[in-house]
């Protein structure tokens, strides 16, 4: 009676998600077996042990910081490399081909060249991930550079805007800030799957993807479930707090924004 | 101030076609005079327009304004697009400091003028909004400061009030002539009305069918405020439709 329906919506998902966790339970009480189903207590508390040895706070930043390390060089490489290529045709049609022949490879199988070249660092494990983010990246910037309205730009040019580095900088890199934006908010994602991956082949005996693999040949599928529960939860954040960055502060310009 | 000397443009289409776009065109236009384009759809009028703003090239002919030639766009030619065309990352001031930024004047001077320019068009209460936040006649009175902020001679005005309604772009019709008496700048004004025409222009350049050449220059010598529907208007009106309607029978056989 009188509840807003934003309250409603509250009530109507916390109601959704405990079900799934008691129906989840239930199943595991059943199944009986910790090795095939893992419980919600058991995983409640392999969380709170990991908690509590300060384990897992070293894993996340592990993988924290291989993500950062693939999403900072994908960004630097992604963005301008995108630029160029929507902004002067000749660039594009000479790089074009290159790209569409590396591109459709999957960022796994660059796992040998990275151990190849960068040993088993964490630049291996930035490597791979750099990999799977940087495309998304150059598309998406290069779509936005296309897409500038022309009447933009030649706004630009009757007001005195002629150059190109001015019109690139001035007028398309601004009106291609939410295609730019959904590429870095795709590229993460994607860039956030290779890390368990990137972590497979043993560049640290921490991270998250690291430990869903030694857990797992220790048959603890109570500990392999909570890291899985935690890279699900950390991609939600880094998710959630990117698009709330770009509301606020990049795009307050737009109405409904559209990552 | 204006003069256009056997100016010719043809456009090559993909298929390997040629269409004259413009076809012969002379034209001169005194300091401080509007005057209004109209023609059928596709007679060039706007290519002509573009061309004068520096953003197409002609194929022949010359073109100079205060003796001296077009070469691209410059600060002595402002336009107002028929499209919506303020920056949407900007605000409504900063849209309109735009081309003092490009001169590189100082801040605070250029925010100055520019405020001055907003309350010409009277949205200085608008100053900090963004472009999405104004009403369609509202974005195209923005355009207008925005461009004559720059001071330039002549203002390129192609249909700029096409897509408000038509209350709306009565009034503006009336803020733009009180802008031009102040201002004093020359004026080119595209539009498909014959009532805006009247209402506006001291000199109407009409337009035969593609090829778009200049079939009539008619000046109107009515005294301002004009009275829409007076006799006089009528009588010019029913001229340049008559004028029209020849052309627009053309453009569609």
């Amino acid at each position: 009676m009188g509840q807003s329906p934003d309250i409603k919506r509250r009530i109507l998902e916390i109601t959704s998600i405990a079900s799934a966790i008691i129906i989840w339970e239930i199943i595991a009480r059943i199944i009986n077996k910790k090795y095939i189903l893992p419980s919600f207590t058991e995983v409640v508390t392999a969380f709170l042990k990991l908690v509590s040895g300060g384990e897992l706070y070293r894993d996340i930043i592990t993988s924290l910081n291989f993500f950062a390390i693939g999403m900072g060089v994908a960004i630097a490489v992604g963005i301008p490399l995108g630029i160029m290529m929507g902004w002067f045709k000749t660039f594009d049609k000479a790089v074009d081909p290159i790209i569409e022949v590396i591109r459709p490879i999957p960022p796994l199988a660059w796992i040998p060249f990275a151990i190849l070249w960068f040993g088993l660092t964490k630049y291996a494990a930035g490597f791979v991930i750099f990999v799977g983010a940087v495309f998304p990246i150059l598309v998406n910037t290069y779509t936005g550079f296309r897409n500038t309205p022309r009447v933009l730009v030649e706004s630009g040019k009757v007001l005195g805007c002629i150059k190109n580095r001015d019109l690139i900088f001035r007028i398309a890199l601004p009106a291609a800030l939410p295609a730019i934006a959904t590429g870095v908010r795709v590229g993460m994602g994607v860039g956030w799957m290779c890390v368990v991956a990137a972590e497979m082949f043993g560049v640290s005996t921490y991270g998250i993807g690291y430990k869903i693999w030694r857990w797992n040949d220790l048959h603890h599928m109570d500990m392999v479930l909570t890291y899985m529960l935690v890279l699900g939860f950390i991609a939600l954040v880094i998710d959630r707090l990117f698009r709330y960055i770009v509301q606020e502060w990049w795009l307050k310009w737009q109405t409904g924004v559209v990552v | 101030m204006l003069s256009i000397k056997n100016l010719n443009k043809t456009y090559h289409t993909e298929e390997g076609d040629e269409v004259v776009a413009l076809s012969d065109i002379n034209l001169d236009v005194a300091d401080k005079e509007f005057v209004c384009f109209i023609g059928p759809s596709g007679c060039g009028k706007t290519t002509l327009l573009r061309i004068i703003a520096g953003l197409e090239e002609p194929d022949s002919g010359t073109l100079t304004v205060n003796n001296e030639p077009i070469t691209g766009p410059g600060p002595n030619r402002g336009m107002v697009f028929q499209e919506y065309s303020l920056f949407p990352w900007r605000t409504v001031l900063k849209n309109i400091t735009f081309s003092l930024e490009m001169k590189k004047i100082p801040k605070s001077e250029r925010e100055k003028i520019s405020r001055d320019f907003l309350e010409l068009v009277g949205l200085s209460k608008f100053a900090e909004s963004y472009p999405h936040e104004l009403s369609g006649g509202m974005k195209q009175r923005v355009a207008i400061a925005r461009a004559l902020v720059n001071d330039p001679d002549v203002l390129l005005m192609d249909e700029p009030f096409g897509a408000v309604d038509a209350q709306t772009r009565n009034r503006l019709q009336h803020e733009l002539l009180n802008i031009w008496e102040k201002k004093k700048k020359t004026v080119l004004f595209i539009t498909h009305s014959v009532d805006e025409a009247v209402f506006l222009a001291d000199k109407v350049v009409v337009f035969t069918a593609r090829p778009g050449r200049i079939k009539e220059v008619f000046s109107i010598d009515l005294p301002r405020p004009r009275e829409r529907t007076s006799f006089e208007a009528n009588a010019v009106r029913e001229h340049l439709l008559a004028t029209l309607g020849a052309e627009i029978q053309a453009a569609i056989d």
